[in-house]
């Protein structure tokens, strides 16, 4: 049974297809202000690299900010919900994971099964979002690809006091203008951010083993690395490509409701009717 | 009996010279690259403006960011009591000081001696502060003196619904998009700015007599839209409203003077 996992965020839209315990396949690409194309155009992309048709697939949830964009879903599930399933399906032993986006920060428990039990969320205040990260590769001239490989050549970094975006690029610029090194200021940011999604999860209760990260914002090492001394553990890394977490969340919930309903629901039938108490 | 105040903030350094009751001098000056420098200017003006000299001023307070870098033998006092006495000073009847700055915003309740028994203050985050209008005048490309008159000629009432600066900045993109108009757009900034402020205040609980300083003060679309939010008018002041700090500066020297000359 063909069931499909679609998450539609602020920058990126990600799809997976799934065959009971198999990623068959996966895809990801940017979502451009259009949300109801980018959810079509990522769905087809997955299927066709899967070698199907999008009549195979049984059934679709969505999740992520624009999740009721996703017009072909069947449901729609919180990115909450979806980053723990993924999450605890992907990495058994993880009790903790923190979602990292490009407009929001979530820190989350889940207890064995995978279910949430407690969780944070922030897309009120871009500071410890990816948006920070993408100002500050602005204001510094830089991609923000590099910015976890450049602080790696810190060799004093600084402290940023700011935890605001806007008064924290003030700082930075009239650091780098009184000589600051890119790096030293880079490596300082990481830590500024780690600072502030740490105190994320220290309202969740602190860290429970085992701790992974996901979101767009896992692939700067720099952040990672910061993340785990801030945290003061190793986190445990995600096999694929973390960014697709949230998606293959979603398209768990899917499989558990073609197993518990045990026949194939019609797009947009279903809508909100499945998944209850997830 | 002369004597002075000088309030070195973000944006602007503010100087104020009182001899007895009466203000001699208040002057207010952009900040230069170093505060030092901002200090040193605004006062010289403010001497300049009275027609004195250095060694003409009994005593100097200095308040504000940049207190330290005063080149005067100055003691320090806090932003937060400085506003509270210019205010109480020039306004008698004044139970709330709202003071927005370039970078802070702080709301403070007086009693009627004008001791201060409850305040607020945001340094932390650039929403509810001058930073807000300021990153929000330069997307609308109008001069931000010029941001406050857009209010009153808003046609249609458009909503901001983030609060974080950085949040709010995409919506009015999104809005300039949309073809909205910049005095509409200009109207929701200023809204969003009077409603920030407006939690601080009901979080201190305000009282009338309501004045306003700092800078922001001088942009009457945020003033009309928090009057309109506390159900309260608020209270003009006879001197420059940036200048309030550096007012109550000096009216702490004078009280300091006094005080040394009874003991």
């Amino acid at each position: 049974m063909i069931v499909a996992g679609l998450d539609v965020g602020s920058l990126t839209a990600k799809a997976v297809i799934l065959d009971g315990e198999k990623i068959l396949a996966s895809h990801l690409q940017q979502v451009r202000s259009r949300p109801e194309e980018a959810a079509v155009e990522v769905m087809g992309k997955a299927v066709a690299a899967a070698g199907l048709a999008m009549a195979d697939v049984a059934c679709v949830v969505g999740t992520g900010y624009g999740r009721s964009r996703i017009l072909f879903a069947n449901d729609t599930i919180s990115e909450i919900a979806c980053h723990g399933k993924g999450a605890s399906w992907l990495l058994p032993s993880v009790r903790t994971i923190i979602d990292v986006g490009g407009q929001d920060a979530k820190a989350i428990r889940v207890d064995e099964t995978g279910r949430v039990v407690r969780y944070v969320y922030n897309d009120k205040c871009a500071s410890g979002t990816g948006r920070f990260l993408e100002v500050m590769a602005e204001a510094l001239e830089l991609k923000i690809e590099d910015m976890g490989e450049i602080s790696f050549k810190a060799t004093s970094p600084v402290r940023i006091t700011n935890q605001c975006v806007v008064f924290a690029e003030t700082e930075v610029i009239s650091m780098v203008n009184s000589g600051s090194k890119i790096p030293d200021v880079i490596s300082g940011l990481h830590t500024a951010m780690a600072n502030r999604i740490s105190s994320m999860v220290k309202g969740i209760g602190g860290v429970e083993r085992e701790v992974t990260m996901a979101g767009g914002v896992a692939k700067n090492k720099g952040i990672y690395t910061a993340l785990e001394e801030a945290l003061g553990v190793k986190m445990v890394p995600m096999a694929l490509d973390p960014q697709l977490n949230g998606a293959v969340g979603a398209a768990l919930f899917a499989r558990e409701a073609m197993i518990t309903r045990g026949d194939v629901p019609g797009a947009g039938v279903f809508q909100g009717d499945f998944c209850k108490g997830s | 009996m002369i004597v002075a105040g000088c309030d070195v903030g973000s944006l602007t350094a503010k100087a104020v010279i009182l001899d007895g009751d009466r203000i001699l001098a208040a002057r207010i000056g952009r900040v230069k690259s170093k505060p030092e420098l901002s200090a040193r200017e605004v006062i010289a003006a403010a001497f300049q403006d009275a027609g004195i000299g250095e060694t003409d001023i009994a005593c100097c307070i200095g308040t504000g960011y940049g207190q330290k870098y005063i080149p005067l033998p100055a003691e320090a006092m806090s932003e937060i009591t400085c506003h509270a006495k210019g205010a109480k000073w020039l306004l008698p009847s004044v139970r709330t000081v709202i003071d927005i700055g370039g970078q802070d915003c702080k709301v403070m309740r007086l009693d009627a001696r004008g001791k201060i028994i409850k305040f607020t203050t945001n340094d932390k985050c650039a929403a509810g502060t001058g930073r807000f209008l300021e990153v929000m005048a330069k997307l609308l490309n109008v001069e931000l003196d010029e941001l406050g008159e857009l209010s009153g000629r808003a046609m249609k009432p458009l909503n901001l619904s983030s609060t974080c600066t950085v949040w709010a900045q995409a919506e009015v993109i999104q809005k300039i998009n949309q073809g909205e108009t910049i005095a509409d757009i200009g109207g929701a900034v200023n809204h969003a700015m009077a409603n920030r402020v407006m939690i601080m205040a009901n979080a201190v609980g305000i009282e009338k007599d309501v004045c306003i300083t700092g800078g922001v003060s001088k942009n009457v679309g945020v003033v009309k839209s928090l009057e309109r939010l506390l159900g309260i008018r608020v209270k003009k002041l006879r001197i420059d409203p940036q200048a309030v700090g550096a007012l109550g500066a000096a009216v702490f020297a004078r009280e300091k003077l006094e005080g040394r000359r009874r003991s």
